[in-house]
């Protein structure tokens, strides 16, 4: 794939990286770079790789130019990446179908992976039916609740979903038992790593794998307006879909860069899953980079209404961009999330997941500020239908789903 | 070995002509009171080391029954300079039994590594062991350590392959070798050919080994230590902390006696 930018040493973005995990793990990491090395540049395996992505997953993904919300807005062009459209429907299949089918590769016959929304599950799911994988997926307990579409989708894939009941119950406490879960079944099992997060090399090939996402949206922008966006924007939970949105942008200075983390309630409260606003540098989940922590290193609970972004850490590449200024990061409560969420879904008939419309609400204050001749680029992850019921009951409606 | 490293020389010497035991206990479960007083039980037991777990909130290399130690000793309000405090006032007592820091990489980082090995060294802390922290990351924190005359403990797992040769050339203070897959807690049974991998060890390192992660039993110590330099014991006695609180302290030291005694043998006993 194209060069990295930003990384000076193997599985290092400045300080950020490494692999800070149990030994048990270490060679399990290193066959994983290894494989990856191998197949990443194998024309065979990219060949594969993109027939899964343009048959099955429906890539290339739309760029919709947002005509009627523009107008609206009265401000910059506002053009969507639908990766809500994608198979399973969200911009987690991307990664999902390359790391399975390295995994397949690899001699692996068994899919772990963490969820949080659910969407990860259900592609990790989706690939394992497809490659004949089996798979078990870690989901906390509390997202089990407030994703119960989510989970019975996954089993009706085949998966099995174990909620995790171990501290918040809630997407780190699931990252934290997948890794568990790998000390104690390792030679043919792959963990499938959702997100641009854990130790290296996961957050390379997952960035790589969501990278198609920003390869496509570049040259779609340069076909439909002649020009690059003057923004993307994209919503930040451990990162991938950010990422994936950036990344070849990267190296056209004029481009903003703007990753949208949950502020939950705001970022002047304790419930918050704001990593770049609140936390400061630390060292987990197999990884140096920003944590949402207390002064004794202790990693705090966090929250937000989107069960993807609630997460307490973000990945190193993005707290890279971030010391760096390449990338800026802006919080975005529940509320501006929902306002959007139901924004969209009236002004354009597109129902965003409410992950998505964290960016959606801030790419479309920042497009009210600027001017009808400028675009921005806003990458909507994933579709809302998994969220309608929670919305409903932040509204004080109760749904029976 | 060039550098001496003075937690290190302290670690290996309690290794000297016997197999030694090594508790584990996480430190303010269910308060710091009682963990002093299991500390005294284990060193008047016969302890050779004793390993302070300073608990993180999200602790990967846990079962079950460290997690939850962990997470009762947070809410009670645990902190790295109370546990530090602690260590001070036993070694004021005079107990001389070596001390090692079972923690997660982002206690001290946070505290600052400088700082936190500084603090160990003051306090009588002899040695650290984060799981977090294979071989490749030690840079991390091995300055600081050396600085302080920290130990800073590497761990050997089944799967380290040829991994073990270089991280039991580097190790400081002795090897801790993971006994088998998966985290730390109880097992019937361990299979993995530890054998082969201490030989291994051996073939690289003068320092002494000591098994961890799924001992519980006399006869399992005994077995165990019949392979290696000494045994380490976390879960086990987590869980009788748990089941007798506050009352813990003596039936720990009964603990670790009757498992002294299974390590040896009775011919130790006199």
């Amino acid at each position: 794939m194209t060069e990295n930018r930003t990384q000076e040493t193997p599985g290092r973005f400045g300080p950020y990286g490494g692999q800070y995990i149990p030994e048990t793990l270490m060679n399990a990491v290193q066959e994983l770079e290894a494989a990856y090395n191998r197949y990443k540049d194998d024309p065979g395996f990219q060949q594969e790789l993109q027939t899964l992505l343009d048959d099955y997953a429906g890539r290339p993904s739309r760029l919709y130019h947002a005509a009627r919300m523009s107008k609206d807005l009265g401000g910059a062009q506002i053009y969507l990446k639908r990766e809500d459209l994608n198979h399973t429907g969200a911009h987690k299949i991307n990664n999902v179908l390359g790391q399975a089918l390295l995994a397949k590769k690899m001699g692996k016959t068994r899919l772990i992976a963490e969820t949080g929304a659910g969407q990860h599950g259900v592609a990790t799911a989706t690939a394992a039916a497809l490659l004949g994988m089996e798979c078990q997926v870690y989901m906390g307990e509390e997202d089990t609740r407030r994703q119960a579409l989510n989970v019975y989708r996954m089993e009706l894939l085949g998966a099995r979903v174990i909620p995790v009941t171990t501290g918040t119950a809630t997407l780190k406490d699931a990252v934290s038992e997948c890794m568990r879960q790998w000390t104690t079944r390792i030679d043919d099992t792959h963990y499938c790593l959702g997100s641009v997060m854990g130790p290296h090399p996961f957050p390379v090939i997952v960035r790589d794998f969501q990278a198609v996402i920003s390869r496509e949206s570049r040259a779609q922008m340069l076909e439909k307006t002649g020009k690059l966006p003057d923004a993307v924007v994209a919503c930040v939970g451990g990162g991938s879909n950010a990422i994936g949105s950036f990344y070849h942008y990267l190296a056209d200075e004029g481009v903003r860069l703007i990753g949208c983390e949950a502020a939950g309630r705001g970022v002047n409260t304790l419930e918050t899953a704001a990593t770049l606003t609140t936390g400061k540098p630390g060292i987990f989940h197999g990884m140096k980079s920003w944590f949402c922590q207390d002064d004794q290193g202790q990693i705090a609970p966090v929250y937000s209404i989107s069960a993807g972004l609630d997460y307490p850490g973000v990945g190193p590449e993005h707290a890279w961009l971030h010391d760096i200024g390449r990338a800026e990061y802006v919080p975005v409560t529940d509320e501006e999330a929902v306002e959007a969420f139901e924004y969209l879904s009236k002004t354009e008939g597109i129902i965003p997941a409410i992950e998505s419309a964290h960016a959606l609400a801030y790419g479309m204050k920042l497009a009210r500020t600027m001017t009808p001749d400028q675009s921005v680029l806003i990458t909507v992850s994933g579709r809302g239908d998994k969220d309608v019921a929670a919305i409903a009951r932040y509204r004080g409606k109760e749904l029976y789903d | 070995m060039t550098e001496i490293n003075p937690g290190a020389a302290r670690l290996q010497a309690a290794f000297d002509g016997r197999k030694a035991f090594i508790p584990f206990i996480t430190c303010g479960d269910p308060d710091l009171e009682t963990t002093k007083a299991c500390i005294r039980q284990m060193a008047a037991a016969g302890a050779e080391v004793i390993e302070l777990g300073i608990p993180f909130s999200d602790p990967v290399a846990e079962g079950p029954v460290i997690q939850a130690a962990s997470q009762r000793a947070l809410e009670g309000g645990v902190t790295c300079r109370k546990v530090f405090e602690m260590a001070r006032e036993l070694r004021q007592e005079g107990l001389q039994v070596p001390f090692v820091i079972m923690t997660y990489a982002n206690v001290p980082f946070a505290y600052g590594p400088d700082r936190f090995m500084e603090d160990c060294a003051v306090c009588g802390i002899d040695g650290l062991i984060l799981p977090d922290l294979p071989f490749e990351e030690k840079a991390e924190f091995e300055p600081a350590c050396a600085a302080h005359g920290v130990a800073l403990i590497s761990l050997v797992a089944p799967t380290s392959k040829e991994r073990t040769a270089r991280i039991a050339r580097e190790a400081s203070g002795f090897l801790y070798l993971v006994s088998s897959l998966g985290v730390t807690g109880t097992r019937t049974r361990i299979d993995t050919d530890l054998d082969q991998i201490i030989g291994d060890i051996r073939a690289h390192s003068d320092n002494p080994v000591a098994i961890g992660f799924g001992i519980s039993s006399p006869e399992q110590a005994r077995d165990m230590s019949r392979k290696a330099d000494g045994v380490i014991v976390g879960s086990a006695i987590v869980k009788l902390v748990a089941a007798h609180g506050k009352q813990a302290p003596e039936a720990v030291g009964s603990f670790v006696r009757e498992m002294i005694q299974g390590m040896r043998g009775p011919e130790t006993v006199t």
